[in-house]
């Protein structure tokens, strides 16, 4: 009969200690990595392709998605933004015109569908009303088709998720300028739906009749994309 | 896991697979590996696990100086000092995988219940997630260089596999183990 080598029973339990350290400070990393993150990227400047890009967490709870390389570039000289489709006025604005449309400002929380969330992000912006009252979109118009100026990325949602009380086309972020990064010089806020209906770098705005995918949709995502009640659950 | 990971979070990814197939494969994979554990543990030889598990958890002095003496063995070659079965480094190596495995369930449970139910949606689950994952691919990418390719350890390929080692490797790299071999163990 086979008599198994024996075990030593002297020693300390380090393995067991490592591997219940290890795993406690993985639930402790859950509570504290957010405040480490704000820490570690104040401390590494933000630049694009730096080590924020590759280690994760260093972008103050935001990661910075694109579709394009490099992201675009906003030139308050040549940009225009667009609103077309079915209304009445189509509009062609200038960055100064933009600029001077009325503003708001709203504290509001910003979920990813990979994840990650940001709270309390402080936007100023435009409201949907403003630009409805300005174009005066058909009977016939929809949805409201948000193209970005990187392309080929575009998204799309119905006229009433565009009327959501907390949707902006935001122009400023915590108090500054919007970022090349999170968007300049606008971006779609719609808190209540996850990151990727939050169009940034939005050149045109069109009313449309009819539904069409954005181009997370055409890959895989869901349309309405409500944080809590979309991929993958509610439905 | 990774590539379907990458594929639901790395946005230079998120085209390859559609995110429900990243998505179902990724769920799926994580609960065939924590089934298959569980297999080795209910059918398995449980007597030997829970020696084995008593070999990884207990260090000596030996093993403190093995840790200690690593980076500048690594550097400058030199003698270690006696192992048991398993070499210091080893043993951290499972016990660090371990912890590192049960963080990332509990981090994986919360970003698919995170979704269901946005209370359980923290800021921090995801950098953990993320974090688990580069150490864990560090760990696995050194534990394949040191079975497959580094000279003084990858004949322990062979006792992995094969279930049995030459004596002369043994008695070099794990000379406490061979001590208290039987000796009806070590001639085959």
């Amino acid at each position: 009969m086979e008599r198994p080598t024996p075990t030593p029973r002297s020693g300390i339990p380090f393995g067991r200690a490592a591997l219940l350290g290890t795993f406690a400070a993985g639930l402790g990393g859950i509570a504290v990595a957010p405040a480490v993150s704000r820490f570690l990227s104040n401390a590494v400047p933000a630049a694009p392709g730096g080590l924020g890009d590759v280690l994760p967490g260093l972008g103050g709870g935001w990661r910075i998605y694109s579709v394009q390389s490099p992201l675009p570039r906003f030139d308050p000289a040549t940009f225009e933004l667009r609103i077309t489709g079915l209304v009445e006025k189509p509009q062609r604005l200038r960055w100064n015109d933009v600029a001077a449309l009325p503003g708001v400002h709203q504290t509001s929380d910003f979920h990813c569908v990979t994840g990650w969330s940001v709270d309390n992000v402080k936007w100023e912006g435009i409201r949907p009303q403003t630009i409805i009252d300005l174009v005066r979109p058909k009977p016939a118009a929809k949805f409201v088709t948000l193209q970005s100026l990187e392309t080929p990325y575009v998204d799309q949602i119905s006229l009433d998720q565009f009327r959501e009380p907390n949707a902006m086309l935001a122009r400023g972020q915590d108090g500054k300028p919007l970022t090349r990064s999170h968007g300049a010089p606008l971006r779609l806020v719609l808190p209540s739906m996850y990151g990727y209906k939050n169009v940034k770098w939005v050149r045109e705005l069109r009313f449309d009749a009819a539904a069409a995918p954005g181009y997370w949709e055409q890959r895989g995502y869901d349309v309405d994309a409500w944080v809590g009640g979309s991929n993958g659950f509610g439905q | 896991m990774l590539f379907t990971g990458l594929c639901l979070s790395v946005s230079s990814f998120q085209g390859i697979l559609d995110r429900p197939t990243a998505k179902a494969w990724h769920l799926w994979s994580s609960i065939v590996l924590a089934a298959g554990l569980a297999l080795i543990t209910l059918l398995g030889n449980r007597a030997a696990l829970a020696r084995t598990a008593r070999e990884i958890d207990r260090f000596d002095g030996d093993d403190g100086r093995w840790l200690k003496g690593a980076p500048g063995r690594l550097l400058r070659g030199g003698t270690a000092p006696p192992q048991g079965r398993f070499n210091a480094g080893q043993k951290l190596n499972a016990a660090l995988i371990g912890g590192l495995m049960l963080a990332m369930y509990v981090t994986g449970f919360l970003l698919w219940y995170g979704e269901r139910d946005t209370t359980y949606r923290f800021a921090g689950t995801v950098i953990v997630h993320d974090w688990g994952t580069l150490i864990l691919m560090c760990l696995i990418a050194g534990h394949l260089y040191l079975a497959v390719l580094h000279p003084a350890t990858r004949h322990a390929l062979r006792g992995m596999t094969l279930g049995d080692v030459d004596e002369d490797w043994a008695r070099k790299h794990h000379a406490k183990w061979v001590e208290r071999a039987p000796a009806s163990d070590r001639d085959a």
